[in-house]
């Protein structure tokens, strides 16, 4: 694998090697001293060409952690956010010497054309693009979900999947990056994935993605349900006729306290409850959900710095010139060397 | 280049009979097997045997840019393009800067197509001005011009207005013309990037539901009927499209509808790279309706392939999809793209071919001395098409300026031999010769 | 080490013709003995000691001398004293190989401060693994002192490295192949365990 474009294409073994990283650079972040030098040298660019202060951090601390140099490029607001092109960015940083770059963008499908217009010889890793994909936050979900379902089941996370778990996404999914990184990946590891919004906020096409769709999510919290993912609405959607008022997606589609009690009577007593943030609350997620021993917001922060640090571990650590052909991460264990 | 006079030795006439083809003064003095030399006299003798010779193509969708856009194309180039691809006329779009809604921008291009030489250019007047949607363009001064304009369009912009398109259809029958409506329901896209279905839900992408195109076809064709005129429907992209142009033909609607290349070969599935090359409007649409879309050429439904040669400089393609300028050449693959879709699939003819590529488009261009049948007495405007030839499109290679060609890379059927204009060759030995002069023939 | 799986303890039989068995279970065994011994006196007694093993035979190893080192005093709680310290992180040579996965770092609840760590591992070559974990120890803390348990030595040092404790000294040849079995990572049983040398390709 050169680059981290979407979870799409992610085999099973790549997803649990990036897992299973992530769960050893976690340990890191207890220890006094949080760094390691296996990135010594290489240079990462976080490439926003939207605001993104969490999601920015959250690889600047990955990054810094692996002893990279970190360049902050924000895009926005600068001479590239007209005028300038994505290419001549790209061939600046080329000229920069960038090893990674980190792009975050507003146009779906911005990663995939740096990673393949030959404009730039480094690791692509998409920060989120558009409405397309996320695939850094699905893996942090997904490694979040993994961490409560092995301890459910009284394992081992390591080398786990998710195969069992049922998964419910609800809200914009149409406009969500974070959904369909997360229906990919979440298919690709054995979970069961179920879609709840709108009709108004489902993509045209949504009945070939590898999941259930619903309109109720009462009724698809009634079927039982592992974990609860409240996707972030924007209040502007309101005004373009996606549905009538907050008030009525909050009752019909928001995690009130009305289904945070729905839960305990329906005795899903280890039902997690998550949100990529920034929530609002009060629209999609209740405070007192996203406050609940249920939430794993604050997880999710935490563990979205160990699986980027993962992803720029695995990218980035290899031969200097992997043949851009190889798309794959070592198929056997790494074996050591008795040195 | 006086007194030039060519003789054609062995065509395929439209892919059937094999004669001899004179051409002299401009026109086709002789067709016949084994023309003696007492009739050929010292014309220069042009091999044809394997070659298939066709009327001169006729483009009814063309984006010249200029005036305006002279970094995309010029006349200049995109004739020199339209030569090289088998045309010998064209009709440039009026989406120039400024827009061609005037008798002044119409007969500027008019006397800059002739000044090329390389085909006839029939500039295409702007239905409203500004393509605003807000006020009629003056039609009637472009109709009278020296352009003698006989199609309108917005292209581009649908006439979205339904009393704007009621007027502008009841009021170029004055002058017999024609309204080239680019069907795009304006609400239903905002912001569309590519075909609304599995593959736009994939990529994150807005869709261009097939909806917007139909619903606007469907009043435009009830349109045209109540008020009894003309109406011509612009790269029809959809299989729904096809039906409803159908159901209107059945009723005797009079309605004639356009097919681009690109839409009888390639599908959205191409938008997965995010390469914008392959963004366009309407938009690359599913595999079903690019095999609806042939059926309709086959059957007629579909009367004409339009090129819509859509070049852009490479900063408005080497950028965001999202902010890729939308459109492609494709005036020099033309006639290889519908060779492979079409007549290798055994879907059409030779002589279909010449009907929808040349004959149909004159016809609804009003376009005199083009589309002509291949016989004595008619202008010598004629194509030579190696069809057994195989070549690998170079966009680089081209004489557009454009190097937006969707099917770089691609190995296809069929190369222009000759090309002649006024039965002067442009093209010979399938490279540029010299211009026609007009007046010094 | 061009080729990272030359020194590998892969736990593959080798081509009879090409391999001799330089350490059989029983050679084995006794080694880790006499190590523990030796452990055992130079820290004049079990107080304080901390074994870490370098993943992947190191760590068996470092559990084996544990058990041996409880078994000679009662005060010791093998499982107290083991640990595994990942190096992978610290390796000056990420670059030249595939990408390599990290492994798990686990240290007894008492952690690295003020012990006398023996760091253990199979085969001590170039030095340059013993350099990383160095590194990755000063991370962790500040030992006392850090020891080095190997047990195989097969010379070529490329860094000032020298072990405190070996089970056995083998001069090899650089294009050789020295191969450990054991069964807690190669499985069988714990007769198959053996040190074999490969003729290099």
């Amino acid at each position: 694998m050169r680059h981290l474009l979407s979870t799409e294409q992610l085999s099973r073994e790549n997803a649990i090697l990036i897992l299973d990283t992530a769960q050893e650079m976690s340990a890191v972040g207890e220890r006094e001293i949080k760094k390691l030098p296996a990135l010594r040298g290489r240079t990462v660019v976080n490439l926003f060409f939207e605001d993104s202060t969490r999601t920015r951090i959250s690889f600047e601390a990955a990054a810094k952690r692996l002893s990279a140099d970190v360049i902050n490029f924000s895009a926005k607001g600068s001479s590239v956010s007209k005028g300038e092109s994505l290419k001549d960015t790209a061939q600046t940083l080329e000229a920069m010497s960038a090893d990674a770059v980190v792009i975050r963008h507003w146009a779906s499908g911005a990663p995939a054309q740096l990673a393949n217009s030959g404009w730039i010889d480094a690791a692509v890793i998409n920060a989120g693009d558009g409405t397309h994909a996320h695939p850094t936050q699905a893996l942090l979900d997904a490694f979040t979900m993994r961490a409560h379902w092995s301890k459910l089941q009284g394992s081992s996370s390591v080398g786990a999947d998710l195969a069992g778990m049922r998964v419910i996404i609800a809200g914009d999914v149409l406009h969500s990056r974070v959904a369909r990184s997360n229906v990919w990946l979440l298919r690709t590891l054995g979970a069961h994935v179920t879609l709840v919004a709108p009709p108004t906020l489902l993509p045209v096409g949504v009945e070939h993605w590898p999941c259930e769709v619903s309109y109720d999510l009462d009724a698809a919290l009634e079927k039982g349900v592992d974990a609860v993912m409240m996707l972030r609405v924007q209040a502007e959607r309101m005004n373009a006729s996606f549905f009538p008022s907050a008030r009525e997606y909050a009752r019909r589609w928001g995690f009130d306290d009305a289904r945070l009690a729905k839960l305990d009577a329906l005795n899903l007593k280890d039902t997690i409850i998550m949100h990529p943030g920034p929530m609002n609350r009060g629209l999609e997620i209740s405070s007192a959900a996203a406050d609940s021993p249920r939430s794993t917001v604050l997880a999710q922060v935490r563990n979205g710095v160990s699986v980027r640090m993962a992803a720029l571990y695995l990218l980035l650590s290899g031969e200097m010139r992997e043949p851009a052909a190889a798309h794959h991460f070592p198929a056997a264990p790494p074996v050591k060397d008795h040195s | 280049m006086t007194n030039a006079s060519y003789l054609i030795r062995s065509a395929s006439l439209l892919g059937t009979t094999t004669a001899d083809i004179l051409v002299r003064d401009g026109v086709i003095a002789a067709v016949g097997e084994n023309l003696g030399s007492d009739v050929v006299g010292d014309a220069t003798v042009i091999e044809a045997a394997g070659l298939v010779a066709l009327p001169g193509m006729v483009d009814l969708h063309t984006h010249l840019r200029e005036p305006g856009r002279e970094d995309a194309e010029t006349v200049e180039t995109g004739t020199r393009a339209a030569a090289l691809g088998g045309f010998t006329a064209v009709h440039a779009m009026a989406n120039s800067s400024p827009v061609a809604d005037t008798a002044g921008v119409v007969e500027q291009v008019h006397t800059l197509g002739r000044e090329s030489g390389w085909v006839d250019v029939r500039p295409v007047g702007a239905v409203t001005v500004g393509l605003a949607g807000k006020q009629l363009a003056e039609l009637g001064a472009m109709a009278d011009s020296r352009a003698r304009v006989r199609v309108f369009s917005d292209d581009g912009i649908c006439v979205s207005d339904p009393v704007m398109m009621r007027r502008a259809l009841e009021y170029v029958k004055a002058f017999d013309g024609v309204i080239a409506q680019h069907a795009q329901e304006p609400r239903l896209t905002e912001g569309a990037q590519m075909n609304e279905g599995s593959v736009s839900a994939d990529l994150g992408l807005a869709g261009w539901p097939a909806v917007a195109e139909e619903s606007i076809i469907a009043r435009d064709v009830l349109l045209a009927h109540h008020v009894g005129s003309r109406l011509h429907v612009c790269h029809v992209s959809t299989a729904g499209s096809v039906e409803i142009i159908r159901w209107a033909k059945e009723r005797g609607i009079s309605v004639t509808a356009e097919v681009t290349p690109h839409h009888l070969l390639l599908t959205e599935e191409l938008v997965r790279s995010y390469n914008p090359v392959y963004k366009v409007n309407p938009p690359l649409r599913a595999d079903s309706d690019v095999h609806a879309l042939r059926a309709a050429l086959a059957d007629g439904t579909i009367d004409i392939v339009g090129t819509d040669h859509a070049p852009h400089p490479s900063e408005a393609k080497e950028c965001e999809w999202a902010s890729a300028a939308m459109g492609m050449t494709g005036l020099e693959t033309a006639l290889s793209v519908v060779q492979e879709t079409m007549i290798e699939t055994g879907l059409m003819t030779w002589a279909d071919f010449a009907r929808v590529t040349s004959t149909k488009p004159a016809e609804i261009g009003l376009v005199e001395d083009q589309g002509r049948p291949l016989e004595v007495g008619e202008p010598a405007n004629i194509v030579l098409i190696d069809p057994a030839a195989r070549w690998n499109v170079d966009p680089y290679a081209m004489a557009t300026k454009g190097r937006n060609s969707p099917f770089a890379g691609l190995v296809l059927p069929g190369r222009v031999q000759a090309t002649f204009f006024h039965g002067h060759p442009t093209v010979l030995d399938g490279v540029l010769n010299t211009p026609y002069r007009h007046g010094a023939n | 080490m061009n080729n990272p799986s030359a020194a590998s303890g892969d736990g593959q039989p080798a081509p009879s013709s090409v391999s001799r068995v330089v350490l059989s279970a029983a050679d084995i065994e006794r080694a880790l003995t006499r190590i523990a011994y030796e452990i055992l006196e130079a820290n004049k007694g079990g107080e304080n000691l901390l074994l870490l093993g370098i993943p992947r035979r190191g760590f068996p190893l470092a559990q084996r001398l544990a058990a041996k080192l409880a078994a000679s005093d009662p005060a010791i709680d093998p499982a107290a004293i083991v640990g595994q310290l990942d190096v992978t992180m610290f390796r000056d040579d990420l670059a030249q190989h595939p990408t390599m996965a990290p492994r798990r770092t686990e240290l007894p609840a008492s952690g690295v401060d003020g012990k006398t760590i023996v760091l253990v591992d199979d085969v001590l070559y170039s030095g340059r693994t013993i350099r990383a974990a160095l590194d990755a120890l000063v991370d962790l803390g500040r030992p006392r002192a850090v020891r080095l348990a190997v047990l195989v030595d097969r010379g070529h040092r490329e860094l000032p490295i020298r072990a405190d404790h070996v089970g056995k000294n083998l001069p090899t040849s650089s294009s050789e192949k020295v191969r450990v079995r054991l069964h807690e990572i190669d499985g069988g049983t714990a007769a198959g365990d053996q040190v074999v040398i490969e003729a290099g390709a």
